[in-house]
Parts: structure tokens; C-alpha cells; sequence
């Protein structure tokens, strides 16, 4: 906890500085704000200083996993063995409770399609693809006018930004499909397939789209190079704990006053979070059920244990069991049926596993009925035990982390709210007995 | 997830001719040979075009990349935003039901949906002008609850609100998306807590209203007339 908080985050250490779309939203209003301004100098500086600059910096990838964004690019093969290489950006945000990438596209484009150049440069990519989910297709049209703009003015294309570098930028889309968010099933589909995710290895640095090498990045990933890169990796690494660096778009939804998407410091307390952006807790603190705090995936917390948490990859794994995710936060006041809203995941997850694998594919049915029991108060009580038991024989048996999503809500749900499930079985008997006497 | 293609299915399909060079620019994001990553995209422009998915749409499309019908038809019934059946003429209204449009009221926006609609999900009103289901996560959560009609999504909805919403697109209007109350986008609704600094004369709307607005296209068929592509890129 060597975090010395307090002080807010300034506006001229936001890198998202559009995000609610309130300024101009053009290529002269990026630039004006600072985006696109010395892109040439900073592809001048080579391949090696971006990658070695990124890995200083600390970034963890910012759609879930958090893995070092650095080291990722620095898979990617140094020499060409005549096969391309791709970037692929995955904008398919789909993991409930996550809305930052699309103000990103839509309201703050130029910072994704500098940072794809510049990435797309350090991994030596002459083509990069973006997928946007289907169901944004007004972003989809504000990102590709950003494209073009950008086109028009030289930025990228045959001599991107005057740097002597060839640089492609495609935007593709989906059609509704969360899986396409694992970052080989988005390639199955970019390819023209079923949105199945692939075995690895072979891993997508070694062959991904079309069998050539790939690094798939996460939109804010990418979306936040062009500013690090500018303004210094001490800079970014100078916010959030260590280990846990740089700024963050947190997505807040659910029973706060003012539910909005806030740029904030890594490591800042929840408490903090709550209060100064979103007006706190509806009803109070006193009001607060459980926390969701990183999207669907990752386990709930009790209210309680959330006030004073860190908001970052390692305290809420390692403190609370739960994680960080894509910093989703989902907030739920006492009036909430917790059990309830964790069967809506698993109804989620049921309609969204691919049915590839049968653990998952039998399995998230099979928890999402139980689940249903569960609610009703009709379920026997070894049932929890032996749900329990189902989540773990899905968790770590499937080619993707689908399975692993789907099994931990409902895990988080038994570890924090056991008694509660418990309870309601035991009115539901009673209730039952009553009637049967009464007959 | 059974999806199966409907029992009534048109003889043929084309697309429009603006469509069709549409489609066909589409092919140049590809390297060569690899033409069937085009497939979503132009069955997309496919069911804009005629309002739903038909199996002559997926198999002239099929035949346009060279891929086997089968392949086509996977990658139709893989994928939800297909509509394998016939929608509503005047709009096909598209529920978030997942965990945070939940929480924030999504299961009353499904109650008038069927008292107002149709008891079951992918099936018409009784005038032919409206059908309804509902969609996981669309990705709009901090404007929760929300449903995204046509093109656009419509947020921050009230009960009553979404039933006057309704009765416009009935009536052959589409109303202006975006937050119904007053928010400018996501963020906070007291007040800004960053960013405030905004100058005078900036947008009036956020980008996806003033998209809505310019183009008019909400619940439109496209025909491909007034959206051109312009091919930045050379050959892959």
C-alpha cells in the first residue's frame, strides 16, 4: 500500500483528453490537442527504442489479461521470413459492463490510429486490422472517417507521416459474437470463419492471421502508445503502484449516483473512485451489496471489503481473489438479488459459448439451470456443493478462457454469498412445508 | 443457441448496384486469396439491404467470395446480429439484458416489449411494423438501460420513455438516439468531474447522435447510394 493517493488525477495527465466527445472530434482538433504531432521523430528513434520504451513504461494490456504490453510486441519475429506480419487490434468489446472502447473510437479516433502506426511500426507490420464489434456501427463510421482523414492528410498510407514506412490501416467488423474477444477466435473470424477459438501453441506471434505472425492488442493498449511514447515512460510509470503503472479509462455502471467512464490514476482507492466521479453510492455506503470490479469474468466482492480496495491487477487478485480486468466496475446495492444477477452471467455465458469444447459447451448450460434453481430457492442444498464442484471440472479444461469466465462468477457468488443461497432454499422449504401441512 | 434459416425464403437475391460495388471494394481489404474474410461485411451490407438474411442472400454471397455454401451458412448461423428471419417493417428493437442494463431496470424495457410488440421475442407485431428480442451486452453500460434500435443505440431509458420511442418508430419516425435524459454522452450526470475545461462552440451532440442526425439512416434499408468507399490502399 505505498500508494500516496489524494491528489486527483489533472486533466494534463489524462491522455483521453475527448473522451466524452464534448470538443472538436476532427483530425485539426486531435492535432490541436497534441495527437499526431511529432509521430515522425518518434518512428525516427527505431524499432527497438519503442518496444524497449513500452516495457519501461509498464503498460499491462488494458482488455483483461494485463500482460506487459512491451514484452508482447517483443514475441513478434525481428527479421521478416517472408511471411507479414499483423497487428490486429481487438475493438470487439463485448465483456458486460465495459463501454470504454467505444468512446475511444468514436470520440478520441486519432489516438487509436496514431497508435496503431506507431505499433503496427515497432513489430514491422505494414498492415493492421482493427475489429470492431458489429453492434457499433456509428462508431464504426466516426472511426473510419478518422481513417480516412488520416489517409487524406498523409498520416498513413504509402509514406506514413513522411517516414518512409508503408503503413495499411483496415477496419473490419463482426456480427455479434462475444468469443470473437479471444484473440484467435477474432482471427478465425477476420479470416471468414466461425468465431472458434484456435489450440495454442502455436501462439499468434508465431502464426496467426493467415498463418503469418500477429499481435492482437486491446484498443486503450494501443490507443495510449502515441502519448507514453511523447511524453516519457517515467511519466506514465510515475502513476499507480509498481507493477501496476499509468492511467486508466474506468467504466463505472450499475446503483452509483452517476454512473460514467472516468479517466483515472491506476491504484486509486474505490472509496475515491465512487465519490469524487460518480456521487457515490446509491442510498449510501451502507447500501453497498457487492462489487463486480473488472467485468462479468472476474468474481464478485462484498460490499464491505471494497470500500478501501485498490483499483488495480494486483490487489484485487491478490487481496480480494477477484481481478481488474477491463476495469468494469459493476456496483450493486443491498436492493439487488445477487444470486439472480449471477445467473444473468450465466445465461450470458450459455448464449455466448462457442460450442467447441464440451466442458463449456454442456457446462455453462448446465450451471446457468442449476442457477436458475439456485434462484427459485428450489435447489437441494448439496446442489451448491456440487455446482461448486461442475465450475472447477470447466475452469481449466477448454482451449479458451470462456469456460474459465463462465466458472468464475459463480465461485465468487458461493465464496461471498453462501449463507444467502443457503437461506433462501431454507424459506422456500419452509414455505413448501406450510403449503403440504395445509393441504 | 438452435438458429435455423425460416421456413418462407424469396426465390432470389442481388444486391443493388451501389451495393455491389460497395461489396466488391470491400474484397481489396484482403490479400489475395483471401476473399472469404469479406464474408460478415457483405452479409451485413446483405441483410441492410433487404431487412433479414435469407438463404439466397447467403449463398450469393457465397458464390461472390467462392466459398462452399455451407461455409457461408455456418458463419450465418455462428453469428447473433443475423436475423434469419423476417423483422418488423418499421424497426426490429434490440434489448441489452445483460448484468449492468439489468441492475438499472432492462427486465420493464422486456415487459413492454412483449405487452406492446409480441408475447415472444423474433416474432411481428400484429401489424407487421415492429419485433423485438433480446441481445446480450451491447457495450453501453454506464448509459444503462439501453437498447440499440436500427443503427443507434438509445440510452439512459425510462420506462415511459421507451414506450413513446416505441409508438415514434410505429409511426414511421426515428427519433433522435443517444441518452434520453439530457446526458451528453458518458459522462457524469451531475457534472463533469474532469475534462471540464470545454470550449464554446464545440459539438452540440455526441459523435454517434450527430452521425444519426447526418445521415438519417436509423432504420433505413441501404441501398448503397449515399455511402461511398474510397480505397486509400493499394493492392494487398
Amino acid at each position: 500500500m505505498e500508494r500516496i493517493a489524494d491528489v486527483m488525477l489533472k486533466d494534463q495527465d489524462r491522455i483521453f483528453t475527448n473522451i466524452y466527445g464534448m470538443q472538436d472530434r476532427s483530425l485539426s482538433g486531435a492535432k490541436s490537442r497534441g495527437h499526431w504531432s511529432n509521430t515522425r521523430e518518434i518512428l525516427k528513434k527505431g524499432r527497438d527504442w519503442i518496444v524497449d520504451e513500452m516495457k519501461a513504461s509498464g503498460l499491462r494490456g488494458r482488455g483483461g489479461a494485463g500482460f506487459p504490453t512491451g514484452l508482447k510486441w517483443s514475441f513478434m519475429p525481428k527479421e521478416s521470413d517472408g511471411r507479414p506480419a499483423y497487428l490486429v487490434v481487438n475493438a470487439d468489446e463485448s465483456e458486460p459492463g465495459t463501454c470504454k472502447d467505444r468512446e475511444i473510437m468514436r470520440h478520441d479516433p486519432h489516438s487509436l490510429v496514431e497508435g496503431c502506426l506507431i505499433a503496427s511500426f515497432a513489430m514491422n507490420a505494414h498492415v493492421c486490422y482493427i475489429y470492431i464489434r458489429g453492434e457499433y456501427i456509428r462508431e464504426r463510421e466516426a472511426l473510419q472517417a478518422a481513417i480516412d482523414e488520416a489517409y487524406e492528410a498523409g498520416l498513413i498510407g504509402k509514406n506514413a507521416s513522411k517516414s518512409g514506412w508503408k503503413f495499411d490501416l483496415f477496419l473490419h467488423h463482426g456480427a455479434g459474437a462475444y468469443i470473437c474477444g479471444e484473440e484467435t477466435a477474432l482471427l478465425e473470424s477476420l479470416e471468414g470463419k466461425k468465431g472458434m477459438p484456435r489450440m495454442k501453441p502455436p501462439f499468434p506471434a508465431g502464426a496467426g492471421l493467415y498463418g503469418c505472425p500477429t499481435t492482437v492488442n486491446n484498443v486503450e493498449s494501443i490507443a495510449v502508445v502515441p502519448t507514453i511514447l511523447r511524453r516519457g515512460a517515467d511519466w506514465f510509470s510515475s502513476f499507480g503502484r509498481e507493477n501496476n503503472a499509468g492511467t486508466k479509462l474506468f467504466a463505472i455502471s450499475g446503483h452509483v449516483n452517476h454512473p460514467c467512464i472516468i479517466e483515472e490514476e491506476m491504484s486509486i482507492s474505490f472509496e475515491e473512485l465512487i465519490d469524487k466521479h460518480c456521487g457515490g453510492i446509491r442510498g449510501g455506503w451502507k447500501n453497498l451489496k457487492a462489487v463486480i470490479p473488472g467485468g462479468s469474468s472476474v468474481p464478485c466482492v462484498r460490499g464491505e471489503n471494497m470500500k478501501d480496495a485498490l483499483m488495480d491487477f494486483d490487489y484485487l487478485r491478490g487481496e480480494l481473489g477477484s481481478g481488474l480486468g477491463t476495469a468494469a466496475v459493476i456496483v450493486m446495492d443491498q436492493s439487488t438479488d445477487i444470486i439472480k444477477a449471477i445467473w444473468r452471467l450465466s445465461k450470458f455465458y450459455k448464449h455466448e459459448s462457442c460450442g467447441q469444447c464440451t466442458p463449456c459447451r454442456e457446462g455453462t448450460g448446465w450451471m446457468m439451470r442449476v442457477m436458475e434453481r439456485l434462484v427459485n430457492g428450489t435447489a437441494d442444498p448439496a446442489e451448491i456443493d456440487m455446482l461448486l464442484d461442475v465450475t472447477k471440472q470447466v475452469e481449466g479444461h477448454t482451449i479458451c478462457a470462456l469456460g474459465d469466465a463462465a466458472a468464475w462468477p459463480i465461485q465468487g457468488l458461493i465464496r461471498n454469498f453462501r449463507d444467502e443461497i443457503e437461506d433462501r432454499i431454507k424459506d422456500q422449504r419452509s414455505v413448501q412445508n406450510i403449503a403440504v401441512a395445509a393441504q | 443457441m438452435l438458429r435455423r434459416l425460416h421456413p418462407n425464403q424469396p426465390t432470389s437475391f442481388a444486391f443493388s448496384p451501389e451495393n455491389q460495388k460497395w461489396a466488391e471494394a470491400q474484397l481489396t481489404k484482403y490479400p489475395e486469396g483471401r476473399q472469404a474474410s469479406a464474408i460478415i461485411p457483405l452479409l451485413w451490407r446483405a441483410q441492410e439491404q433487404e431487412g433479414w438474411l435469407s438463404r439466397p442472400a447467403i449463398e450469393f454471397v457465397a458464390d461472390m467470395l467462392g466459398m462452399a455454401h455451407i461455409r457461408a451458412l455456418e458463419v450465418a448461423t455462428f453469428y447473433f446480429m443475423f436475423q434469419l428471419q423476417p423483422v418488423g417493417s418499421a424497426a426490429h428493437i434490440q434489448v441489452c439484458g445483460t448484468l449492468s442494463c439489468m441492475l438499472c431496470g432492462a427486465e420493464d424495457l422486456v415487459s413492454i416489449c412483449k405487452e406492446k410488440i409480441s408475447p415472444t421475442p423474433h416474432t411481428l407485431s400484429e401489424d407487421g411494423k415492429l419485433s423485438w428480442e433480446e441481445v446480450e451486452c451491447l457495450g453501453a453500460c454506464a448509459n444503462a438501460p439501453m437498447a440499440q434500435i436500427g443503427k443507434d443505440y438509445y440510452e439512459d431509458l425510462s420506462g415511459s420513455r421507451f414506450e413513446e420511442l416505441l409508438e415514434q418508430f410505429r409511426g414511421g419516425n426515428a427519433p433522435v438516439p443517444g441518452p434520453q435524459n439530457g446526458r451528453f454522452s458518458v459522462e457524469p450526470s451531475a457534472g463533469l468531474t474532469s475534462l471540464s475545461d470545454v470550449n464554446d462552440g464545440g459539438p452540440t451532440a455526441n459523435k454517434s447522435v450527430s452521425l444519426a442526425k447526418k445521415f438519417n439512416d436509423t432504420v433505413k434499408r441501404i441501398d448503397g447510394t449515399d455511402d461511398t468507399i474510397t480505397i486509400h490502399w493499394g493492392k494487398q
